[in-house]
């Protein structure tokens, strides 16, 4: 049986969880009213929230100092296709150690979480050097696959768990009617695990869009994403935080409204399996 | 027949490929500061000049330089020409990773650069990088409040003077502060303006056998009287403030005096952003008596790395962004107060630049510094604000961040420089000097 809710307590509960998400959304909401403030504006003191006159000048002024659209494609595709890339590889190996585990599944899948901790400078070097010998610095191929290979560990083990609670006896059943290997993890076990492959997708395509220690150290001019468009607006020597804030506004844009329109997904999938 | 057609073709392939050669497109990685943006967006001139196309790079300061250090020590080739500073031209430039510049067209005129700046660009006599802009540092302070103390700043003031002017000046209940300077923990950040400053406390770094000096009683006067004037006259939360976070102050009318790079000389004068635009006056930076300034001197320069497929477009850009010409551009097109300062003489001959407020302090700041005598006693290294080894970035940074903890009041000035002679022997050591 539920436990009932009082109301005085159900209005305290919503505040706080208001509270906590303002707060969360607040340095996000600062960067966005900064970039419409001019930059005398940005740095004044004590702040100013609303009460300023808005302008668009730093949007106009970034707009024709950089080629936004071209670091947005370079970015789209980075992230996606590391995160498709990543799932083909993931969902076989994520089945194999869900229905068929060996004594040594739970070993590799923390092998592979170990390789989360090792700090990315530490192997920046060897990466460097390979890609030079390879001819991929600087492709967007390139940094797919080294971001694919980043969060693969976190695809697999996020798969892993959602195919844990997929009851085995579906898939035996399926094999019983005579489905192959393929068609059993591709008609049977990923339909069922839809909600839990979106919110992997989604969660490693923010993932990626974020990355900003390969894509800033492995691309130039041709293969740059929308951090190294932020990352050319920060300035040791002047003040710039409009502008900076402008950028960042426009590079956060597009996985924001993404992640609005499909938090329903998000959600459901990070909760899935939560309540048997 | 055929031979004919196939000398046709190859002669068509060979005018291709000359044509080509003519019109290389050139990558720059460079920072974002002001005088950077105007080069960029002037890009076209040298375009129309000479039919090369630029693709930039701009980073933040220090992803730049992890970045181009990455792809010099491995030969990526990422780039026909790297925006670099003082510290690492002589370095790399020992190792062969640069491209001499030793063959600039005469009507390039290389006698014209300034001297200091030749010489801290240089190895061995060589040129390495021609500077795109050069500084100093030198106090700016606001008039206004100078005069309500009392006081009138000379032009070359001793230490003693500024650090009474500071406690006059400092009004705390009105968030006024007589001095604002850097704190953040940095080999560029407070190690610049703390080894500048002790230098003209009679301080160094090593002595003559490489030995460091942070146990010496002039590092103690130098940290001791910082931490004092600060915890007196500077403003609260210090220990986290560096350029961009002082000029904010100063710009907002917070800071009596702030000492720091020439080039923010512009941004304080500047009445779209600064509320004390027309208060502010320069003086160099301040010295006790003992010979040495505590001025630093610094350059962004332009250097072509070795083994660059266009070496010869991107000699062609050098010559176009550091010559008299492109000067004359910027002021044609973004006035005077614009142009990149602190690299050429000529500039400072100038009668129109003559009339820029911030132009003769300028000069005077970068002609009194001397990175081959920067301290009082002799040194075995080469550098104002920096020793110009390898292994400098990484020490000072740490030592940055034991100064910058006393300055939080996390420790004491004798236990920042323990630990700081502590760690800097250490890392010699294992240096092998």
């Amino acid at each position: 049986m539920a436990r009932s809710i009082t109301p005085r307590r159900k209005t305290l509960n919503t505040s706080l969880a208001w509270a906590v998400g303002l707060l969360i959304f607040f340095p996000i909401l600062w960067t966005v009213l900064t970039s419409f403030k001019t930059e005398a504006q940005a740095i004044a003191s004590p702040p100013i929230f609303l009460n300023f006159d808005w302008t668009l000048e730093n949007y106009a002024i970034v707009q024709e100092r950089s080629d936004y659209m071209r670091f947005l494609w370079n970015s789209v595709i980075i992230a996606g296709g590391s995160t498709l890339l990543g799932i083909v590889i993931a969902v076989p190996a994520a089945w194999s150690m869900a229905f068929v585990p060996s004594k040594r599944t739970k070993d590799i899948l923390l092998w592979m979480l170990s390789t989360k901790m090792l700090p990315a400078v530490g192997v920046l070097y060897p990466i460097y050097l390979l890609f030079i010998q390879m001819g991929l610095l600087d492709t967007r191929i390139g940094l797919t696959i080294v971001l694919m290979l980043i969060n693969l560990p976190i695809i697999i083990w996020m798969l892993y768990t959602y195919f844990r609670e997929i009851p085995v006896e579906i898939l035996e059943a399926a094999r019983m009617d005579g489905a192959s290997l393929r068609e059993e993890i591709l008609f049977v076990l990923t339909p069922m695990a839809i909600p839990g492959i979106a919110s992997t997708v989604l969660l490693n395509i923010i993932l990626a869009w974020n990355e900003a220690f390969w894509t800033l150290n492995l691309t130039a001019a041709k293969a740059a994403p929308l951090t190294a468009f932020i990352a050319s607006y920060s300035s040791p020597e002047g003040l710039f935080y409009a502008k900076l804030s402008a950028a960042s506004t426009m590079a956060i844009a597009p996985i924001l409204i993404l992640g609005w329109f499909s938090q329903k997904q998000l959600v459901r999938g990070l909760t899935f399996g939560a309540v048997k | 027949m055929y031979l004919r057609h196939a000398l046709c073709a190859s002669a068509a392939l060979s005018l291709i490929a000359v044509g080509s050669a003519q019109a290389d497109t050139i990558t720059i990685a460079t920072v974002n500061n002001g005088d950077m943006i105007r080069m960029q967006g002037l890009t076209e001139d040298f375009t129309e000049k000479t039919g090369h196309t630029v693709e930039w790079v701009t980073l933040e300061e220090n992803v730049l330089r992890q970045r181009v250090t990455t792809d010099i020590t491995t030969k990526g080739g990422q780039f026909d020409i790297m925006t670099i500073g003082m510290y690492e031209t002589p370095i790399w430039g020992q190792n062969g990773w640069l491209i001499p510049l030793n063959d600039m067209p005469a009507e390039y005129d290389v006698e014209d650069i300034l001297p200091a700046m030749r010489g801290g660009l240089s190895y061995d006599g060589t040129l390495y990088a021609a500077p795109f802009y050069g500084e100093s540092s030198m106090i700016m302070y606001r008039t206004d409040l100078m005069e309500a103390a009392g006081l009138e700043m000379p032009d070359a003031p001793a230490w003693d003077f500024v650090a009474d002017a500071a406690r006059k000046m400092t009004d705390k209940d009105n968030e006024i502060y007589g001095i604002c300077l850097r704190g953040k923990a940095g080999w560029g950040e407070n190690m610049a303006f703390l080894t500048a400053t002790s230098n003209a406390f009679g301080a160094r770094w090593f002595d003559e056998n490489w030995t460091p000096q942070f146990d010496s009683d002039a590092w103690k006067e130098t940290l001791t009287f910082y931490l004092d004037l600060m915890a007196d006259a500077g403003p609260p939360g210090a220990s986290n403030n560096g350029f961009n976070e002082n000029l904010s102050l100063f710009q907002q009318g917070k800071c009596g005096m702030w000492i720091d790079a020439t080039v923010a000389a512009s941004f304080v004068t500047s009445p779209d952003d600064s509320t004390v635009a027309d208060k502010v006056g320069f003086a160099l930076a301040p010295d006790t008596g003992k010979g040495k300034r505590g001025n630093w001197l610094w350059a962004w320069a332009l250097a072509i790395p070795a083994g660059t497929d266009n070496e010869a477009a991107a000699k062609e850009f050098i010559n176009w962004a550091t010559s008299k010409e492109y000067i004359e551009l910027v002021a044609s097109n973004e006035g005077w107060a614009n142009v990149p300062p602190g690299a050429r003489t000529s500039l400072y001959e100038n009668p129109n630049y003559a009339e820029v407020p911030f132009a003769k302090m300028t000069l005077e700041s970068i002609l009194s510094a001397d990175p081959l005598n920067p301290t009082v006693d002799p040194v075995p290294y080469v550098g104002v604000q920096f020793v110009a080894i390898p292994e400098f970035a990484g020490i000072a940074t740490e030592v940055g961040q034991e100064f910058s903890a006393a300055l939080a009041g996390q420790q004491t000035a004798e236990e920042a420089l323990a630990k700081a002679q502590a760690l800097t022997a250490d890392a010699m050591e294992a240096a092998g000097y």
